[in-house]
């Protein structure tokens, strides 16, 4: 049995290994990009919005290349109809909810690889139980992934064929190495999830820990694929204005938009995991029966709650990266999405992200309770609760104001005076920073709460930390305003970038200082998990589906900014629903797929939930003779 | 236990005083301090999230939340609180009855607009007989402004001259929105001065803007409100140019720039 077994984990190793060793043979090298002669002065000549001169010149390759068609000019008769079926809808729905099992299923695996590192590190089993726990929920996510996967690619090639067909064809050989991944993907989480109680101790561990790496790799590696797809569609590189492909594989994935819709899924896609797992544990708390298993799941809760803060807290930055490359590469597409028709929809993404910060702030607040010593902080609360309701404000105010008549004219125009200026991007980036940090001094004050530092530098390292958020909180201040106001737009984009680094160093430079303070700490007294209130929970609910709901809005955008374009100014949208639809359409539909999405992922909670239950069936089976 | 403790605010009191104490004093600074009133959907919106945080700041321990509904549980439960709960249980629900008879009561008003100021431009528009890319077109006369300062100045006046004699009328003198046509337009026309208007935008953007005006809003995001002419009838291109070097000049604004 054991030889069969490292059979099948040498086998998946080398499965995984082959499939990450033969991507560079559908990906030509970089390099072949590079050595490219520009493309005529006829083909630059274009629509397209994309791509910079720069980016162009750099990735069309020489002519040697396979001749590609142009894209196809389609009327609405070319696209297949289905009597009862809404084709943009479908397709919508079924690529909304891959994408959202999607994320899940890829992001746990970041953080279980972390946990079990953790628990092999400080030999506390309990972490292995819960990155084993978190496994379990992602392990019939997983399937549910590949099939909404497939129905998506069924749906596409019956209702938008000559899409499908055109992408294909560029992307032909990274779509092979996706199904490869896939099958390695496969392989390893199998190994990983059912060898998880097998692959104990000693080396055993660190060949575990290894699959999860390397599964971790592979998945990473498949949603940067996928991601190429999408990002061609916004930001199509090596392509004329006829839409001819004239590049490499290399070339059609590395395009605009492609390192900044990787970086901000990844990080997205782990404070989305930690959420839904957050949900679970939520599930679990409010239904438990013994006082064990309300105190195991806050437990989880908690560590769930965590993972999702500490990957929210950057995703602002990942996110204005994103926005800032979108404007960068096309004035109309920026101003479509933050200025023009989808503004409003961001208006609801602020709203949702500012409700985001406050539940994960209200989770952390009513943990305190399991503390003895936590009432030494709670006269502070109050005023972190001020700074984020007031952040938040700020957070969401919109530069254009609904009015009415009467107040229009009040006002005499559609700006305010006062309440204008915190519409603008200086204003927003100024106010996240504040939430970040609060946020920060949130989950400092619950460290703290059950703690009392035995340092004799106590009063001076505690002086340092007052100095740093003052001084950081004024830097972030005087940037916004000054910067953003008083200078030109260069550095007014350009003064976000300092302001994330104050609000870095504050947490970096502070979580030194209070790790060496608290060192060898003496606790007040035991922490009493599960002495949390039912409410606290729902904050962990709100979470769960504001990320999902946020996700859904901000996916629909992403895409809808493309308008009339299946590819962005080469591959026009000739079918009945080449319009934008109007706001309150997309959010119901938006809201359709967050409750079907929830409905699943309770499903999955019931599944795991029914899995640990045991009936004896007396009488039913015949006793062994 | 002390007097003080027991003279202490109730908290549901508290909570109502803070919630209060909050929208009153909204209106107060912007309707009556500063004379620009705070609208009513935004008011709305930031009351929403100014109850959710004291309701977050309130009950985040167990006896915070025990306190903060006690009145409220007594109310309900206490047999001696009979008339009084009575009472609320029917002031509450014509109150909610008022509220709602006022919200959906017919008015005579327009209904409000989810107006979006900035239109999103196409990525290649017509005027004077060509074809402009809105992705690369740019000011031919910027560069002066390094090269050739007197040369500069002399188009920042001539573009200076445009302006008054075509566009103060209602953007005004003082690039502040308030010309003396203003006042008969709806939407007023853009305020150069605001930091959210042209201090946000490439030139290539307001070139497009005034040389299609209204008409030429993209067909997209229709209808639109706009009053503005299509300057390439009555303009040239390269008025149109000077006047945009005039506007960023005064207003002493930089077009957005990548470079």
């Amino acid at each position: 049995m054991p030889i069969r077994n490292t059979r099948i984990i040498g086998g998946a190793i080398l499965l995984a290994v082959f499939a990450i060793l033969a991507l560079p043979a559908f990906t030509p090298a970089a390099n072949a990009s590079e050595a490219v002669a520009p493309v005529s002065a006829a083909t630059t000549a274009t629509a397209i919005p994309a791509a910079q001169a720069a980016a162009k010149a750099t990735d069309v390759p020489d002519a040697k290349a396979v001749a590609y068609p142009p894209a196809p000019k389609l009327t609405a008769a070319d696209y297949p109809t289905f009597k009862g079926v809404n084709s943009r809808v479908a397709v919508w729905l079924a690529a909304q909810l891959h994408l959202w099992f999607g994320a899940f299923v890829l992001a746990v695996p970041i953080f279980v690889f972390i946990i079990e590192a953790i628990g092999m590190a400080t030999r506390d089993e309990r972490y292995d139980q819960m990155a084993f726990e978190f496994m379990k929920v992602s392990i019939t996510a997983y399937s549910l992934t590949a099939l909404l996967g497939g129905l998506l690619t069924f749906i596409l090639l019956l209702l938008y064929p000559d899409l499908f067909r055109y992408l294909a064809t560029i992307f032909k050989s990274s779509m092979f190495a996706y199904a490869l991944l896939f099958f390695a993907e496969s392989a390893i989480l199998y190994v990983y999830y059912y060898g998880w109680h097998w692959l104990q101790g000693g080396n055993k561990k660190w060949v575990h820990l290894t699959l999860g790496l390397l599964l971790n790799a592979v998945g990473c590696l498949l949603m940067f694929l996928a991601n190429a797809w999408t990002t061609f569609m916004m930001s199509p590189a090596a392509v004329d204005a006829a839409g001819v492909f004239n590049g490499d594989t290399w070339a059609a994935i590395h395009n605009f938009l492609w390192n900044p819709i990787n970086i901000h899924r990844l990080v997205a896609n782990v404070a989305f995991g930690g959420s839904i797992i957050g949900a679970y544990a939520a599930f679990k708390f409010l239904s438990a029966r013994t006082k064990e298993e309300r105190a195991h799941y806050d437990w989880i809760g908690y560590n769930a709650n965590f993972i999702a803060i500490a990957a929210l807290l950057p995703l602002p930055f990942a996110g204005y990266y994103l926005t800032a490359e979108m404007y960068a590469y096309s004035q109309q597409m920026g101003i479509t999405l933050m200025g023009g028709v989808f503004a409003w929809i961001f208006i609801i993404q602020a709203v949702l992200i500012g409700a985001l910060f406050l539940s994960a702030n209200y989770y952390l607040w009513c943990g305190m309770g399991r503390s003895e010593g936590a009432y030494r902080y709670n006269s502070r609360i109050k005023y972190i609760a001020i700074v984020l309701v007031v952040a938040f404000l700020v957070w969401f105010t919109p530069h254009t104001l609904v009015l009415t008549n009467a107040e229009l004219k009040s006002l005499g125009g559609p700006y305010h005076q006062y309440l204008g200026v915190l519409g603008l991007m200086p204003a927003k980036n100024t106010a996240v920073n504040f939430l970040i940090l609060f946020t920060f001094m949130s989950f400092m004050f619950y460290r703290r709460a059950n703690k009392i530092a035995t340092a004799s530098w106590v009063t001076t390292g505690n002086a340092i930390q007052i100095a740093l958020f003052t001084v950081g909180l004024i830097n972030i201040t005087l940037l916004g305003v000054y910067y953003g106001y008083f200078t030109n737009t260069v550095y007014k984009v350009a003064a976000s970038i300092p302001q994330v680094l104050t609000t870095l160093t504050i947490i970096v430079v502070s979580t030194v200082i209070d790790t060496l303070m608290y060192k060898g700490a003496k606790e007040v007294a035991p922490l009493h998990w599960g002495r949390m209130p039912a409410r606290s929970q729902y904050a962990l609910f709100l979470l769960a589906v504001a990320f999902t709901w946020l996700m859904g809005l901000m996916g629909y955008v992403r895409s809808a900014i493309r308008q009339h374009w299946h590819v962005q100014g080469v591959f026009r949208d000739n079918s009945v629903d080449a319009f934008t639809p109007d706001l309150g359409y997309a959010a119901n539909i938006v809201s359709i797929g967050t409750i079907l999405f929830m409905a699943m992922v309770m499903f999955i909670f019931w599944l795991n939930a029914i899995n640990s239950r045991r009936v004896a069936a007396k009488g039913y089976w015949k006793k062994p003779a | 236990m002390t007097t003080l403790q027991k003279k202490r605010v109730p908290r549901l009191l508290q909570f109502a005083l803070v919630v209060f104490g909050v929208y009153f004093g909204f209106i107060l600074v912007f309707d009556v301090l500063l004379g620009q009133l705070i609208p009513r959907s935004l008011l709305t919106m930031y009351m929403v999230f100014v109850v959710s945080g004291a309701l977050m700041a309130f009950t985040f321990t167990e006896e915070g939340g025990r306190e903060l509904v006690a009145p409220i549980k007594a109310l309900v439960e206490d047999p001696s609180r009979k008339k009084l709960r009575n009472a609320v249980f029917v002031i509450v629900p014509l109150l909610a009855g008022y509220y709602t008879y006022t919200s959906m009561l017919p008015g005579f008003e327009a209904p409000v607009e989810l107006r979006t100021i900035h239109p999103a431009p196409p990525s290649k528009f017509k005027a004077y007989g060509k074809s402009y890319n809105l992705t690369t077109l740019e000011n031919p006369y910027r560069k002066y402004q390094k090269e050739d300062p007197a040369k500069f100045r002399e188009l920042v006046k001539a573009g200076g001259d445009v302006y008054i004699k075509n566009c103060q009328y209602c953007h005004g003198d003082k690039l502040d929105g308030k010309g003396p046509y203003a006042a008969g337009l709806n939407p007023t026309p853009i305020n150069f001065q605001d930091v959210g208007t042209i201090a946000q935008l490439q030139e290539s953007f307001l070139f497009w803007r005034i040389a299609t005006g209204g008409p030429g809003l993209p067909a997209e995001a229709a209808p639109w409100i706009s009053s503005m002419p299509v300057w390439e009838n009555f303009l040239t291109e390269e008025e149109i140019w000077e006047v945009i070097l005039f506007l960023y000049d005064y207003t002493g604004r930089q077009p957005r720039s990548w470079k």
